[in-house]
């Protein structure tokens, strides 16, 4: 027998626009309920929508880093239903002219390798208010979240494994947060998935059999994402197994949703119970027109992305997989490690320098790395200080620490402090002798290559390193002591 | 005073003859007397109306600059957002609500220092053609008070034309107009679409809506679309001024059209129905033009036939979604003891709209319903592009048309109310005008046997609204059918 899971992805992801969508409210949730919000936003008798520019240019910078066909003429749809979230009781979407459509992300493997996922769409749409459901007799509404402006992106069914799918996701997160079109933080619910999931089975007589299609709606974690799948991947196997009828052909498409405590997908229902949702186009506005030089603007505003990124880090600077992956986790960083490589500064050090404590320190200020007060050209220059060993990699972490108060370069900062390595041989080699001369024991188990060599080696080195006060260029000498050793 | 025309008012005012409050009190005493009978407002700001006559009178005095408008009593149709008093859209769904902010056409209105009396009646959310389907009253025609005043701008229409008020705000997304300005004896201008914001009138089919003034005669209509007319950077539908400059539509409106040529359409006359007295105060309208030296071109419309099937698809579509958000939960009526929240919904709506406004969302529910779609509202749209094509084919010919703006004169009440039909052919004239997004006026041309104003329509092509109405001014003032008045 021979199953394979296939899964797409709905994902919704807001923009972080300064105002709505159709209005000018502001975009915030975390005001007091109802007051960001305005006559259009409420859906009050004889307001009109108004679109807001900068989310449609978010939405195609989107698109077209999705590598999306961009639509030259698209329109805008109502899309009907009921819900006292919804206060116009219809929704300003996109139906058959979204902005873009076929294109594909690559997401990375936790083989190495990548993968190419189709895009079917990227559309806009405004979001719904909220529900507050307070008690048995009455639920409150509250309208600011109405009109937020969300991008819909829904990928082909190409993915095939529970991990794909978070992996989709988050690379979707970076992207977009690379991008700047939002802050994609999930704990504020910027980033909802709706995963369709099946299963292709062939069974040990090559019948080939698939499982109904079910949509698991509203997910809004990684976790959630991942496990969601993973348990439909299960059960819907396991009801195949009880009964070969569980077929899409015979079952259809059923909704369901993820109840995160008891880890399990919960049936709501049939997809043939869908509503209708009576699209049309909407009245109220015009169709948009996406000219030459509106889209050359918006493609201006377009960076390198993420995973483009990773990968040039891993060969044109020889980072690892690990390294390449933490440094273009977002694109503050990225810019900054990539800014200080292209100011000269070894690669390698740089990442370490910029991993090790650039990272460190700005998640404990609680803020970017680029906004610590460092610049690029001090921390290419630090790096150089690091290959060419007049400074050790502890001293360059204390340097950088000084470097965030001292605006003056690393070289005069490591002077100021004594941090620069002792790297003379001459000097050293002398320091080596007096070390060996005053621990003949311990030189004696590093000579003779027994099971205490390594712990005597290292002994004498720590000798050495007291003796220089820490300012000894371990690798002169290690090779000094060794050198001396091997007699 | 209320022989007085709509620039002389105008004139006297300014002049310092006549003072603003004595007008408006003049107007509200001819209200207290007639209003009763005629039933043409909703409600009446009295003390906001003689509050801004008395301001305005002493910014005259005082030499301070005021609006084109200034101290003139107008009225407004009550579908448009008011910030004071209620918006009603003459149904029970709204309850008493009362809207937060001003349509964009009462700022102008308020900017122009216009004088606002009061909100007119009008078939429940504009969609009617006698004024019979407001929930709220019932209007009669001032020239027969047996008799519809038309709608379902009939409030305005019958306000204007019993000289309640010197002008008044209609809307018109098949005739809505056209129709009561034709029933009522007086002018009536719909504008090109995109010429006047729609922000802040309640919608009905928002591809067809546009509001526009009726009046005594033409140059009262010229004055308040002076007024209205523009862009407005909250209606994306409002035309941008770049592409269609708005023109002082008063200065040069007794300039004849030279060289005008009229077209006229054999299709005007073949529609069922036709009064053989509408046809001939209408043919009797063109002869005049004639006369004048105007030349009368033969064009033809084929798909004018098919205006009316397809306008209640397109307009009960838009409909069925402009009129979902009456629902119970936000504002307006909400059914005292809801089962449930889906019972909030329709009840709330069972209880709140008349059997015409759900007669047109499930028209239009079904006209978008999956499966339905293409062969109805796609298939609506379709007609609706051959009908402007024949439009634009016959403006090449011709600068305007010319036809009745209705079959007949105003019917008796009741008359047509349990024939939604025959209603609907009311419009068989005017609806096209919409569907093509082209404006259109109707200016009385006669009297019928029985004494009702017949009214012709003349249409020109989008955005030509100094033109078209010059060409109805040539009219007017070659007869004298804008001073027949009713006899209350």
């Amino acid at each position: 027998m021979d199953v394979k899971l296939i899964a797409g992805l709905e994902i919704h992801v807001q923009l972080a626009t300064k105002s709505k969508l159709f209005c000018g409210c502001k975009v915030g949730f975390e005001d007091p309920p109802n007051s960001n919000v305005c006559p259009v936003c409420l859906g009050l008798p004889g307001v009109l929508p108004l679109m807001n520019k900068k989310a449609y240019e978010y939405a195609v910078r989107t698109a077209l880093a999705l590598n999306c066909q961009m639509a030259r003429f698209t329109k805008w749809d109502r899309k009907s239903y009921y819900y006292p979230d919804l206060p116009k009781n219809y929704q300003i979407s996109q139906y058959d002219l979204p902005l873009s459509h076929d294109g594909y992300m690559e997401i990375p493997l936790e083989d190495g390798t990548t993968k190419k996922v189709r895009i079917i769409r990227a559309h806009l749409e405004e979001d719904a208010g909220k529900n507050l459901h307070e008690g048995l007799d009455h639920s409150r509404i509250d309208l600011n979240r109405t009109g937020t402006p969300l991008l819909e992106i829904v990928t082909e069914p190409d993915l095939n494994s529970p991990v794909e799918c978070r992996i989709l996701a988050q690379e979707l997160q970076k992207l977009v947060q690379f991008l700047g079109v939002s802050e994609a933080n999930m704990q504020k619910g910027h980033m909802r998935f709706e995963p369709n999931i099946n299963l292709q089975i062939i069974d040990d007589d090559g019948r080939e059999y698939r499982t109904p299609i079910c949509e698991v709606k509203n997910l809004n974690s990684f976790r959630a994402l991942e496990r969601a799948v993973a348990y439909e991947e299960w059960r819907q196997l396991e009801e195949w197994k009880h009964d070969h009828d569980f077929t899409l052909e015979k079952m259809g498409k059923q909704n369901r949703g993820w109840n995160d405590a008891r880890n399990e997908t919960i049936f709501q229902r049939e997809k043939e119970e869908a509503h209708d949702y009576r699209y049309f186009p909407e009245p109220d506005l015009v169709p948009v027109e996406l000219d030459d030089d509106w889209l050359e603007k918006i493609k201006a505003a377009l960076c390198e992305l993420p995973l483009a990124m990773k990968q040039r880090f891993i060969q044109d600077y020889e980072l690892n997989d690990y390294d390449a992956g933490v440094l273009t986790a977002d694109r503050a960083t990225a810019e900054f490690f990539d800014g200080a490589v292209k100011a000269g500064g070894s690669a390698k050090r740089a990442a370490n320098l910029v991993t090790q404590f650039g990272l460190k320190t700005a998640h404990e200020r609680n803020c970017r790395v680029n906004e610590l007060g460092v610049t690029v050209e001090q921390v290419a220059q630090l790096a150089q200080l690091v290959e060419e060993g007049a400074v050790s990699s502890s001293a360059a972490i204390t340097i950088f620490e000084k470097m965030l108060t001292d605006e003056s370069d690393p070289k005069a900062i490591a002077e100021k402090h004594n941090l620069i390595q002792q790297s003379d041989a001459g000097a050293l080699e002398a320091i080596v002798d007096e070390v060996i001369a005053a621990n003949l024991q311990a030189a004696e188990e590093v000579k003779s290559g027994g099971k205490k060599a390594k712990k005597a080696r290292g002994f004498l080195m720590g000798q050495v390193m007291q003796k220089t006060k820490g300012q000894a260029n371990p690798k002169i000498a290690g090779e000094l002591l060794d050198g001396k050793l091997k007699e | 005073m209320e022989n007085l025309t709509f620039q002389q008012i105008s004139a006297e005012i300014l002049k310092k003859s006549l003072k603003s409050v004595e007008l408006t009190q003049h107007i509200f005493g001819r209200i207290d007397k007639l209003e009763s009978k005629i039933g043409a407002f909703i409600s009446l700001f009295r003390e906001r109306a003689l509050a801004k006559a008395v301001d305005i009178d002493r910014r005259l005095a005082e030499g301070a600059p005021v609006g084109p408008l200034a101290g003139i009593p107008v009225a407004i149709k009550d579908n448009m957002c008011t910030g004071f008093g209620a918006t009603t859209c003459a149904s029970r769904i709204l309850g008493k609500f009362s809207s937060p902010y001003n349509a964009h056409v009462v700022d102008q209105l308020e900017d122009a220092d216009a004088v606002i009396i009061g909100k007119t009646n009008m078939d429940e959310f504009a969609m009617g053609s006698s004024c019979e389907n407001s929930a709220l009253q019932t209007t009669v025609n001032p020239w027969d008070i047996n008799r519809v005043p038309g709608g379902s701008s009939g409030g305005s229409a019958a306000a204007v034309a019993a000289g309640l008020c010197y002008a008044a705000l209609g809307s018109d997304t098949g005739g809505s107009i056209r129709l009561p300005a034709s029933f009522c004896g007086v002018v009536g201008l719909k504008p090109t679409y995109g010429r006047v914001s729609r922000y802040g009138l309640v919608a009905y089919g928002s591809s067809l809506d546009q509001i526009g003034p009726i009046s005594r005669d033409v140059y009262g209509a010229a004055a308040l679309l002076n007024v209205i007319a523009g862009h407005d950077r909250r209606d994306s539908t409002s035309v941008d001024e770049s592409t269609a400059p708005v023109k002082d539509y008063v200065k040069n409106l007794d300039h004849p059209v030279e060289n005008l040529k009229i077209g006229v359409a054999q299709e005007f006359f073949d529609v069922e129905g036709l009064d053989p007295e509408v046809e001939k105060a209408v043919r009797e309208a063109l002869q005049t033009y004639e006369d004048m030296g105007v030349a009368l071109i033969e064009v033809s419309l084929p798909y004018m036939k098919y205006a009316i099937a397809a306008y209640y698809l397109i307009a009960t579509a838009e409909a069925s979604s402009n009129l979902a958000r009456y629902d119970g939960v936000h504002y307006g009526h909400r059914t005292s003891r809801p089962k449930d929240y889906i019972d909030v919904y329709s009840s709330s709506r069972a209880e709140g709209f008349g059997d015409e406004v759900k007669r047109r969302i499930m028209l239009g529910t079904y006209a978008l319903s999956a499966g339905y779609y293409d062969a109805y509202y796609l298939k609506a749209l379709k007609v609706r592009n051959l009908i402007r094509r024949d439009f634009e084919q016959a403006f090449e010919k011709v600068d305007c048309l010319m036809c009745p703006t209705a079959p007949e004169t105003a019917f008796k009440l009741g008359e047509k109310t349990d024939d939604p039909l025959k209603m609907y052919l009311s419009d068989i004239y005017t609806i096209a005008v919409n569907l093509a997004g082209v404006p259109g006026i109707s200016i009385p041309c006669g009297l019928s046997s029985g004494n009702l104003p017949i009214g012709l329509q003349i249409i020109t092509p989008a955005f030509s609204e100094a033109k078209l109405l010059r060409i109805a001014r040539m009219f007017e003032k070659e007869t004298e059918h804008h001073l027949s008045k009713p006899f209350c």
